[in-house]
């Protein structure tokens, strides 16, 4: 990933930071110019608190080659206490301790790297909370 | 908008095609499908390719594809749309065909997958590259979460899902086209290796290379071509989120049974008058769910009919008699245009060992990424 | 009153036995165990480096300490293992923890002492009155080359400390002192995976010296005797050496206690002081004072005398013990899985 598109997106992926339409008050991670809910454009900044539950999730076993050395892993999607979803892996625990509904905290973690001498790439996981 | 048919067909071999290029795979199979019709009119060409600049480096295909098959000075369009490239360069030509502005127009779609690109990443570019990939998940991870939350809401099991790939495996068998052609059963797909829990390696459609064209044309071009009529009657296309983490309802296919919606209404049909479809197998639950938004099924109900058979040549509403994107192959953008020879060949009454009798009504859906785009195109005995 | 306004440790649930360690060079664990008597060591996952682990302690301390992270002026890392060899550490865990744009931030590098380092230097910051707030973070991820007796007790794990002043202090911060020489008693050059070390000479004329020297002066520096110490903490490159320093200083065992976590954790480098003095915080009494000397190979060693305040009882509850950290949801590795997750195998580029 090219450096001005990874440090675009540094206060997403360090500090989960969303928006809140002013319109009917749904929330966006990421912000967007256009509410997805009721196409408002006027929005609130919001820090998403990171807390939420496991909605579903898969284990990869077959990954991105950069990432094949950990696999297999969790990837999951997360409903955040806020009421929106995002997708993230969900790291250190056992696949067995996951269940529909499972409560998570995020964590900032290494999240891709390219070789070994590229920018190194981070970014929100989750863990149990 | 006056009446549209599709009046030539061309098909390349899918697989590991080491021997053939992209440009070779395209010109295979327009100009089968333009000998097929037997007309020497071409307006204009639309077509379907995910990505000729991450597996080929080749972008630009609107020019080096309207070249090499000798048709300069065309008007021609690549069309992208991840995997339903293919239907929606269907629908492109449908549309400049309908709308009077051409007599006669090539809807094609290729994909050139095994040169060594790194294919999980390219194909990875159909997701939400920031809130998506970028988090390690993949295709089948993805398809993967969709299948649990299936087998969670709706009680599908492991074994219905892989009943799917056995039948389309089956197909295949029929097909001399086809990728992969050998049977299987659901014991095989269930100690396959695991790729993305819970899918296994035998629920996952191939990497493959491959072209596909049709001919598109009016109806005084339809006549001069002395081919069985067959009528373009429905055409739908919808969009969805990206993201799957996105979407109101994890487990259905919104923009399929939109754009379904849209084409039955356009043809005056409901899923009950589709005589055979092609399906958009890239994953085993890719069918069901489709399966469901075609309303094939109720809503959930689609595992039980495809683990008991429904799905079958002899079923109710026989399924991907290609043998799918899971054995036929999928060569991404080639897919949603093989579909459509597949039924037409199936209406024409050329479908051989695979061919459905008295099928008159055929329909065709075509899906990008997980479920984000589709298109519907159905199809009649004219 | 300046000293510490909140503190927060981390380290990561993964953990190889020492004795799995030494049954794969084919040595005896039991025999190793008379000298270096460590249990287990934390392991970072591969997800994991001195920066996540630096913003995992760093998001404690602020918990505990209630403040808006823009109103700090400092961010400094210390670390043997920050992972770029030019681009800081610092700012990167300055915008995942919210701190900043207004903020100096620096990388430290002593080997074990970095820590230490950025904590001194955070301190006098505020003690000079230039900022209200300056956080100090100690981690590592640090690597023993296979087979290598430091393969033994190198470890991961760090703790942050966020200087400040007035009612919300949890620790004063009376005195400090350092001392340093050059003595090349561990170190590593550029583009070596892993350091080199003296052996026998990492003893008595480098951890010793600069230990022992840097806690008489500090002590000396704050008129007390070993007597009026609650709790001590020193570096950890093992047990034996800081039990050794300890018994030289004339602290009992009891005084060690609390922060002695290197049986369990291993040497977590500019992590060992550091973890050492949190989980001394997350017990100690109120108006209870603390020794605390690091050491780092090069060599020197810091020293802070600090007391605690009654505020610390109610912001620790905050968030979670190092000792509690230690204890739960530890997920052990064998040596194979252990190599990998540490990249010693050498991959295909």
């Amino acid at each position: 990933m090219p450096a001005p598109q990874y440090a675009r997106e540094i206060p997403r992926r360090y500090r989960l930071e969303g928006a809140r339409c002013n319109g009917c008050s749904k929330v966006a991670f990421p912000a967007r110019r256009v509410c997805p809910s009721c196409h408002g454009d006027a929005f609130a900044p919001i820090t998403l608190l990171g807390k939420g539950k496991l909605v579903t999730w898969t284990v990869i076993h077959v990954a991105p080659s950069d990432l094949a050395m950990q696999s297999p892993y969790v990837v999951g999607i997360v409903e955040l206490a806020e009421g929106v979803r995002v997708t993230a892996q969900v790291v250190d625990c056992d696949p067995t301790e996951l269940t529909f509904g499972t409560p998570l905290e995020h964590v900032f973690r290494r999240v891709r790297t390219e070789g070994a001498g590229g920018i190194i790439q981070y970014g929100y996981k989750f863990t149990l909370a | 908008m006056r009446d549209v048919y599709v009046i030539g067909l061309g098909l390349t071999r899918f697989g590991e095609l080491w021997d053939e290029s992209l440009r070779d795979l395209f010109v295979d199979a327009a100009k089968q499908a333009i000998t097929d019709a037997r007309i020497d009119r071409l307006d204009g060409m639309y077509v379907g390719c995910m990505s000729g600049g991450l597996f080929v480096e080749q972008e630009h295909l609107s020019s080096l594809l309207a070249d090499y098959l000798g048709a300069l000075p065309i008007p021609s369009v690549r069309v992208e749309s991840a995997c339903a490239s293919g239907g929606m360069a269907l629908r492109s030509a449908f549309f400049e065909v309908a709308s009077g502005a051409s007599e006669v127009v090539l809807a094609g779609g290729v994909e050139k997958m095994t040169d060594g690109a790194d294919v999980t990443r390219a194909l990875a570019t159909a997701s939400d590259q920031e809130y998506e990939a970028y988090q390690g998940v993949t295709f089948p991870g993805l398809y993967g979460m969709m299948a649990r939350e299936h087998m969670r809401r709706y009680g599908t099991t492991r074994e219905q899902i892989a009943a799917v790939a056995v039948k389309n495996h089956g197909n295949a068998v029929l097909n001399p086209n086809a990728q992969l052609r050998a049977k299987i059963t659901v014991a095989d797909v269930l100690a396959s290796t695991m790729v993305a829990d819970p899918l296994r390696l035998l629920d996952c459609s191939p990497v493959s290379d491959g072209a596909a064209a049709v001919l598109v044309a009016s109806a005084e071009y339809a006549r001069k071509s002395q081919r069985p009529l067959v009528k373009v009657t429905g055409v739908g296309a919808a969009t969805d989120t990206i993201a799957l983490h996105a979407r109101e309802d994890l487990a259905a296919l919104d923009a399929v049974a939109r754009a379904a919606a849209k084409a039955y209404a356009q043809a005056g049909r409901g899923p009950r008058d589709v005589h055979v479809a092609e399906v958009h197998d890239c994953f085993t639950i890719a069918e069901i769910m489709a399966t469901e938004a075609l309303g094939f099924f109720e809503l959930g109900r689609g595992g039980l009919g495809a683990g008991a058979g429904e799905t079958a040549r002899g079923g109710r509403i026989p399924v991907n008699t290609s043998g799918g994107l899971k054995a036929k192959g999928h060569p991404v953008g080639a897919t949603g245009i093989a579909q459509v020879a597949e039924i037409m060949a199936q209406l024409r009454g050329e479908a051989g060992a695979r061919q459905i009798k008295g099928a008159r009504v055929g329909l065709a859906q075509n899906m990008g990424g997980s479920g984000g785009s589709a298109t519907v195109h159905i199809l009649e005995v004219a | 009153m300046i000293g510490i306004v909140g503190y927060g440790a981390y380290v990561p649930r993964y953990r190889v036995r020492i004795a799995d360690v030494a049954a794969q060079w084919g040595r005896d664990a039991d025999a190793g165990k008379k000298g270096d008597g460590l249990v287990e060591k934390t392991v970072p996952g591969m997800d994991e480096d001195t920066i996540t682990i630096a913003v995992a302690a760093g998001r404690r301390a602020l918990a505990r300490a209630d403040v808006a992270p823009r109103g700090i002026g400092a961010l400094y890392i210390g670390s043997e293992s920050h992972p770029y060899a030019v681009k800081p550490s610092g700012t990167v865990v300055a915008e995942a923890l919210g701190i900043g744009p207004n903020v100096h931030v620096a990388d430290f590098e002593f080997a074990c002492k970095a820590g230490t380092e950025a904590m001194f230097c955070a301190l006098s910051h505020v003690r000079a009155g230039e900022m209200d707030l300056a956080l100090a973070i100690g981690a590592d991820t640090s690597q023993g080359a296979p087979s290598d007796p430091l393969e033994y007790t190198a470890s991961a794990g760090g703790a942050a400390y966020l200087f400040g002043r007035g009612e919300g202090v949890l620790a004063e911060i009376l005195h400090t002192h350092s001392l340093t020489s050059d003595t090349p008693d561990f170190w590593r050059r550029e583009g070596r995976a892993y350091p080199s070390h003296a052996g026998r000479y990492t003893g008595q004329p480098a951890y010793f010296k600069h230990l022992l020297g840097c806690a008489r002066a500090t002590l000396e520096k704050s008129g007390l005797t070993a007597a009026d110490v609650a709790h001590v903490v020193f570096h950890m490159p093992n047990d034996k050496f800081p039990l050794a320093a300890a018994k030289e200083l004339g602290f009992t065992r009891a005084q060690l206690d609390l922060g002695f976590l290197v049986r369990e954790m291993g040497n977590s480098y500019s992590g060992s002081s550091p973890t050492g003095l949190a989980a001394v915080l997350d017990g100690a009494s109120a108006d209870q004072v603390v020794l605390l000397v690091s050491y780092g190979s090069g060599s020197g060693s810091d020293g802070f005398v600090l007391r605690t305040t009654p505020a610390l009882a109610a912001a620790r509850a905050r968030a979670p013990f190092v000792k509690d950290e230690l204890a739960r949801r530890r997920a052990y590795l064998d040596y194979g899985t252990y190599a990998k997750y540490r990249g010693k195998y050498r991959l295909k580029d």
